[in-house]
């Protein structure tokens, strides 16, 4: 394998002179889009009870109370016809951000997303642009069965013209979203469900942003390497301290944090050192973000690997609704756990 | 309507370039230089030309994939529709875009675009971003007498009258989507009608009137303008030729109802209204010859035109600046991605 250049490190972000706060990711969202609306006047949010209902998840709680009802925006519930009308508003100019109230929502704008938005920019010839921003949360363990427990991001990373990130630290989220408001590109954030109450640092500095296309060693390890990203790294990481702990294994995670741009030299670059791989991730792995990976890591690491690269994600069934069986579809920590100790020939 | 000679006869002098365009796009079709699908207009040139002409220099103009003939009256230059259609460098959409994809924003024609009604929630958010930046301008959208039966139809008329934006939506009844009559696909068969269920004015106009059409679409636009009063406007025309190059336009109605539609021609309408104005037959007779021979050269233009680099292949799809996020992602990528896709550059 190459490099261009030394993959990045687990990294503490450049605080600047505000230093950092403890917060949820919820809340290092709610910053993100704040900060970029009093930064940029083109900046706006819309979404069904995004406003006066503080957002089905909060993420945008207190924002129509500063801003006004003109920049945080309240729509039907009409997916296509809104996401649309990001589109539009995007193609003059402004810089929407979309809410979608679960990932799960977004497939009836699939159009807009898919035959719209992520065409603009080639199909016109580099003429217009469509510098849209649409967030939402994947994500199942809720018991909210087989409509509304999906991770779908796979998909959209799939097309060319889309960019896809997925923030699994409240930095990252902060970062990541706006790093996301400042492309000019249409960017689709996916947040997730279970981690908006997780907390963390955060840099305050107005300026801080995520680069798009650069994941994170959020662990060093020697012995294998975990590729994660979204709420499936927050997974990787408990496995991780749970393996030093019980049986010495020395874990590295990766944490994409982008799908499209996908960085694989910092993937490859960890597995050429550890020499074996798990993919997980929340969505089915088959035609998957692991998959992609799986792909990649044995074209980059063919002379380095010393098992096959494993993957674990949400079992391939709709999701069901009894809380033991929703448990065992889930790519929880006991089965990423197993995937690890058979991918180097441990026995639990 | 009140309307100068000299300007009926630019309308007249536009629908006769409409009409030697399609001519001569049809006949360059089957010369196989035109490929994919190819939509023509002729018999609809009075709706094109009389509601275009309502608009202002700084009003923007959406349409389905029936667009030559209204990228035309918008004044982008035939060469560049020509050269488009050509897959050519010097096409308005620098051959990536083809027949249904035309676009001019610096005239701002925000785009043909292919999929049935996806151009209504895009009409509506330019209609936000109007409203956005204060600017007191409308949108016209076009849509054929299909698009009324799709969700994004409802969705978007909703969101116009629910958020008061500047748009005017122009059905295009040509009395068949596709090869489908209006009786067989709508329960309602006075299209216009529909807007009642979002309380937006509508109207129905004889579209092969051409003063009927521009006066009609300046009053909606006005209102769109001046109140933010969205409206439907329906335009019963008629297309001589098949849904597309491809289709004879036979199996679905006859040679006699074709026939009839061509008595009644809209060009022959205002032929006659220039000559009650006192316009010799001669100076008239000269303006079809003025027009083909624009299409001429138009084709020439376009033959001469090199088609896009392969190098090129990926160019438009992102932003400037986007190539470097996509660094890392080249590690791996599948066969030749390399080389036909991040070696131009991406958005550079």
């Amino acid at each position: 394998m190459s490099t261009t250049e030394t993959p990045p490190r687990v990294e503490r972000p450049g605080a600047g002179s505000e230093g950092f706060a403890t917060m949820t990711y919820r809340e290092a969202l709610r910053l993100a889009m704040r900060e970029e609306m009093l930064r940029d006047e083109r900046v706006f949010v819309m979404g069904e009870e995004v406003g006066v209902f503080d957002g089905a998840y909060k993420v945008t709680a207190g924002l129509l109370g500063e801003f006004g009802a003109e920049r945080v925006r309240d729509t039907p519930i009409s997916e296509e016809g809104f996401v649309g009308a990001g589109v539009g508003a995007a193609m003059l100019g402004e810089r929407p951000i979309v809410e979608i109230m679960t990932i799960n929502f977004l497939l009836v704008a699939m159009d807009q997303v898919i035959n719209h938005a992520a065409k603009i920019g080639a199909m016109f010839g580099g003429e217009a642009r469509c510098p849209l921003v649409i967030r939402t949360p994947n994500g199942a363990g809720n018991q909210l069965t087989a409509q509304h427990s999906q991770s779908f991001e796979g998909w959209f990373a799939s097309t060319p013209g889309l960019k896809v990130l997925a923030p699994a630290s409240p930095a990252d989220a902060k970062g990541l979203l706006k790093a996301a408001i400042r492309d000019d590109d249409p960017v689709l954030v996916v947040e997730n469900l279970a981690i908006y109450k997780e907390r963390g640092e955060v840099p305050l500095d107005p300026d801080f942003v995520t680069p798009i296309g650069l994941a994170n060693v959020a662990r060093v390890g020697t012995d294998i390497t975990l590729v994660a990203h979204s709420y499936a790294t927050v997974r990787a990481l408990h496995v991780a301290e749970r393996l030093q702990r019980d049986h010495g294994i020395s874990a590295e995670v990766v944490d994409l944090r982008s799908l499209r741009p996908l960085d694989v030299e910092t993937v490859a670059a960890s597995v050429a050192k550890t020499s074996r791989a798990v993919c997980v991730e929340e969505g089915w792995p088959t035609y998957g973000v692991s998959a992609e990976l799986a792909a990649r890591i044995q074209y980059a690491c063919f002379d380095d690997l010393d098992a096959p690269v494993e993957r674990v994600g949400m079992a391939e069934v709709p999701m069901p609704y009894a809380k033991e069986l929703e448990n065992a579809a889930l790519p929880n920590e006991q089965r990423i756990e197993a995937a690890v100790l058979a991918t180097l020939g441990r026995s639990a | 309507m009140a309307i100068a000679t000299a300007t009926l006869r630019e309308l007249y002098e536009q629908m006769l370039l409409i009409r030697a365009f399609e001519t001569e796009a049809e006949r360059q079709y089957k010369a196989a230089h035109i490929g994919g699908y190819c939509h023509l207009s002729s018999g609809q040139e009075a709706a094109t030309v009389g509601a275009t002409h309502a608009l202002d220099a700084g009003d923007l103009l959406v349409t389905g994939y029936r667009c030559h003939g209204f990228a035309l009256a918008r004044g982008v230059p035939a060469e560049a529709v020509m050269a488009e259609l050509f897959g050519r460098v010097d096409g308005c959409a620098h051959g990536r875009g083809g027949s249904m994809h035309l676009l001019d924003v610096a005239r701002g024609y925000y785009g043909g675009w292919g999929i049935v009604a996806g151009q209504l929630p895009i009409a509506t958010g330019l209609a936000l971003g109007l409203v956005r930046q204060g600017r007191p301008q409308a949108v016209l959208c076009e849509l054929g007498d299909g698009a009324i039966n799709m969700g994004a139809w409802h969705e978007s008329l909703n969101l116009a009258a629910v958020w008061r934006l500047p748009v005017v939506f122009l059905v295009m009844n040509n009395e068949y989507g596709m090869g489908t009559s209006v009786e067989r696909a709508s329960a309602v068969t006075d299209l216009y009608r529909r807007a009642a269920a979002y309380d937006l004015p509508a109207e129905r106009v004889d579209g092969d009137d051409l003063l009927a059409v521009a006066q009609a679409a300046a009053t909606m636009l006005s209102g769109a303008r001046e109140d933010r009063r969205a409206a439907v406007l329906e335009l019963v025309t008629y297309r001589y030729r098949g849904h597309s190059v491809a289709d004879a336009g036979l199996a679905y109605r006859t040679r006699g109802e074709i026939d009839e539609h061509i008595q009644r021609d809209p060009i022959f309408r205002v032929h006659s209204l220039l000559a009650q104005e006192g316009l010799p037959d001669s100076e008239l007779d000269g303006l079809l010859a003025i027009a083909e021979e624009s299409v001429h050269d138009a084709v020439e233009a376009a033959l001469a035109s090199p088609p896009p680099e392969i190098s090129t292949l990926a160019n438009g799809m992102y932003s400037p600046g986007s190539a470097a996020q996509f660094a890392r992602m080249l590690l791996g990528a599948p066969f030749g991605e390399r080389e036909l896709v991040f070696a131009g550059g991406l958005g550079e």
